[in-house]
């Protein structure tokens, strides 16, 4: 591998061409890469914030009655945390950060199909966000309705909705525009031979993903517009006293944002089929069934929104076929877990910091979805409905599921887009630390749920105080380790070793070009008539070296 | 930036030394395209949940929404769906003058389609006003609106909601082709790269196309 190549760290374009000024030449990058990482940067302060907002109302329920906050700030705050980690960080989170850094690294593509598209996109973000921090600060109180906006109250509250909601319309937007780019890069910009049964596992993901952002953002979009305009012009259409009907947006609101739920955990599905072949040295067992279980989960998606308002007055027979539907989206998930417990039989399997998260997010992500299965049944959720059982339900499948997944994506492409390495150990010692936080965390509150904690309440019967407890000592635990993974990665970072450009031995694309690459990506495009994940007795078939093109070189693109 | 520069496609080989094309994102009018669409598709996607909720309470509401309709301006709304769709007309013939060379000719058809919009627009404005000046408006205390009772409130919050969606397409409508007009003057469409233009035209079918289904389903249901 030439050591002479000049990184994309160094060399990049712009909207407006070339830039001496650094922070310009960021802000103006059209570089995939440049812009996964702002993403990135953007995404985790904020993840950060809500985390501390997470504490704090985990702090105030330590003891029955008021602690720290009273009930108006309190709702406040878990309308916050909702907002940001639902629309800031999980729905971009995994596409907008590894997603935009290796989708066109993965398929031999130069950059995504609208590059110009994809900073503006990133802006949109920013200008959501933006709006969002209005909401908070901007004459009156932070909006409180949580992040779901039910009418009739996010119609009739006081609270600074019309600003909460604009700021989610447009987070939305990003996403649908980052949607098109890939889906557009996903079928024109793969390396010729590359059929779409040769793409690494993680781009099928990010391609049906795209398609959920595509055809499910728009939707909860416009619903969000309806209720502004029912705030500001009173159209009616939530309003029953206007002969409105309020249950209509939570049915247009789940339409999309039960899609949603799939659009984050299957990128993040897509990374683990990435992490196993390689710590197992070994193809992927049933690439085929993964990645048609992939699309297979997206479709389900759409129709399975029903299982949200079993206790709004749906009848018997809607609530039956939702929660039948609901159960079916476990079957193309157990096959995608059992492909991967297939592949890790009877390898010699290498416990490296990726693969450890990828397995202990099977764990929690295997309750998390189990859970799924026991509130999809229409009995049992009338009795678990705004439970803390929900609340635990959905931590453990988000949290448990796409984070941990995304924190091992982290890991494992550390490497490619910093030119080195973190420190094993401390990534180990973090994972577990974090591992035995999150379980102290959200497993007692299926406990206090299941008999009978209901969730958003500031308050408590003394009862549950015991669950309560143990959960604002995970949540410290969690945190603890939180901070410690990232001061690991920080570190690496700043003094890790150059990782060069396979570290791990693995076969896709994006570990056949230096670390990290350079402004283009490739040198030599390949063509590609081999499977994504071939290795022969432990050890990859294919080195190749695609950085440089001696004959093209300086010839492309100025 | 690519002037008059003539692009020529990477190829590569594989074993056999057959040649292959690299697909650059640059120069992909296929891809170009296939966003778009994709982009028409979530376009669809928002005006397709509007015409849900229309059908969810006009179902409820089925002889209101007639009564409501009444009320309607059909002469102003008639006189704008032949306006929409001979700006529609203009529009394609400002594609097919530009694939066929005639670019000056391709621009006077872009300015028509921007004044028959302009048009459109100064109608809505005068329906608008009269309908408000009615007291036939969202939140509207008028004795005549709460005749009609639920389905009167709703037919008419829905009326400006969709109606105004669509006023919102013309305008940004308005601004990619005045956009369109710079760009062909700064010769960055040509007879040779028209992709743009084709995009446009195909996004101010989808505009009319959706107002083929608000017109009816507003003004013609008594």
């Amino acid at each position: 591998m030439s050591s002479t190549h000049t990184s994309f760290y160094q060399e990049t374009h712009t909207v407006f061409g070339h830039h001496d000024n650094k922070f310009l030449q960021w802000i103006f990058s059209i570089d995939h890469k440049r812009i996964a990482i702002m993403y990135g940067i953007v995404m985790f302060s904020f993840f950060g914030i809500a985390v501390l907002i997470a504490l704090s109302m985990r702090l105030e329920l330590f003891y029955p009655g008021q602690q720290i906050m009273g009930p108006q700030t309190y709702n406040e705050a878990f309308t916050l945390h909702g907002i940001i980690m639902i629309f800031i960080f999980i729905v971009p989170g995994i596409p907008a950060t590894l997603g935009n850094f290796l989708l066109p690294l993965q398929i031999g593509a130069r950059d995504v199909s609208f590059p110009r598209l994809n900073l503006l996109s990133f802006w949109v973000f920013v200008l959501g966000i933006i709006a969002v921090l209005t909401s908070l600060f901007w004459n009156g109180n932070a909006p409180d309705t949580g992040w779901t906006f039910y009418a009739p109250y996010s119609t009739k509250t006081g609270s600074n909705i019309v600003m909460a909601l604009t700021g989610a319309y447009l987070l939305g937007l990003a996403s649908i525009l980052t949607g098109i780019n890939f889906i557009a890069t996903t079928h024109r910009l793969r390396a010729p031979g590359m059929g779409f049964f040769k793409m690494p596992l993680f781009v099928w993901g990010l391609y049906a993903t795209s398609w959920i952002q595509v055809l499910a953002t728009p939707i909860v979009g416009i619903t969000l517009v309806l209720v502004i305009l029912e705030r500001v012009f009173g159209v009616g259409v939530f309003d029953p006293t206007k002969g409105g009907d309020p249950v209509l947006l939570e049915n247009l609101f789940w339409m999309y944002s039960h899609p949603a739920v799939y659009l984050m955990i299957l990128p993040a599905f897509g990374i683990a089929s990435e992490i196993i072949p390689t710590f197992c040295r070994k193809p992927i067992f049933g690439y085929r069934a993964i990645a048609i279980s992939s699309s297979m989960i997206a479709f389900i998606g759409y129709l399975v929104w029903g299982h949200h308002m079993f206790t709004s007055g749906e009848s018997n027979t809607v609530a039956l076929v939702f929660s039948v539907l609901t159960f079916l989206v476990a079957v193309p998930t157990s096959i995608k877990f059992f492909d991967w417990i297939a592949t890790m039989y009877k390898a010699s399997i290498v416990f490296d910091t990726p693969m450890l998260w990828t397995l202990g997010t099977f764990i929690t992500f295997i309750i998390g979805g189990m859970t799924g299965l026991i509130l999809g049944a229409v009995g049992v959720d009338v009795y678990f409905h705004d439970t803390y059982f929900v609340v635990a339900h959905f931590h453990y499948a988000i949290l448990g599921g796409v984070v941990f997944l995304m924190f091992a994506g982290m890991h494992y492409w550390f490497p490619k887009v910093t030119g080195k390495m973190y420190n094993e150990l401390h990534g180990k010692i973090a994972f577990y630390i974090i591992f035995v936080g999150f379980n102290t965390l959200w497993f007692p509150m299926f406990v206090a749920g299941a008999l009978g904690m209901p969730r958003r309440y500031f308050d408590y019967l003394p009862q549950f105080t015991i669950y309560h407890q143990i959960a604002t000592v995970g949540s410290w635990i969690f945190a603890f380790g939180l901070i410690y993974m990232f001061v690991n990665l920080y570190k690496g970072i700043r003094k890790g070793k150059p990782a060069g450009p396979n570290p791990w031995n693995a076969t896709t694309l994006e570990w056949q070009i230096p670390s990290p690459p350079q402004a283009e990506n490739f040198g030599t495009i390949p063509y590609v008539d081999f499977m994504p994940y071939e290795y022969i007795k432990g050890e990859p078939v294919h080195h190749m070296d695609l950085s440089v093109d001696e004959s093209k070189k300086g010839a492309h693109h100025e | 930036m690519s002037d008059v520069k003539t692009y020529e496609p990477e190829i590569i080989f594989d074993k056999q030394g057959n040649p292959h094309e690299v697909v650059d994102w640059d120069h992909d009018y296929e891809g170009a395209k296939l966003g778009f669409w994709i982009f028409l598709l979530t376009e669809m996607m928002i005006f397709g949940s509007l015409f849900l909720v229309y059908t969810f309470y006009s179902y409820q509401h089925g002889a209101q929404f007639s009564a409501a309709s009444i009320h309607m301006n059909r002469l102003l709304g008639g006189i704008n769906t032949f306006i929409l769709l001979i700006s529609t007309l203009t529009m394609g013939l400002s594609l097919a003058n530009l694939r066929n060379g005639h670019v000056a000719v391709c621009k006077k058809y872009i300015w028509a389609t921007i004044i028959l919009a302009t048009l459109f627009l100064a109608i809505k404005y005068t329906e608008w006003t009269l309908e408000i000046g009615e007291g036939f408006y969202p939140g509207s205390p008028s004795a005549d609106l709460a005749a009609l009772g639920h389905g009167g409130k709703l037919f008419f919050g829905l009326y400006f909601t969709m109606t105004g969606l669509h006023g919102v397409h013309i305008i940004v409508g308005i601004g990619v082709m005045l956009w369109l007009l710079s760009l062909i003057n700064r010769g960055k469409i040509t007879p040779e790269n028209f992709v743009v233009l084709e995009n446009t035209a195909l996004y101010w079918d989808f505009v009319h196309i959706v107002w083929i289904f608000v017109f009816p389903i507003f003004y013609l249901i008594y």
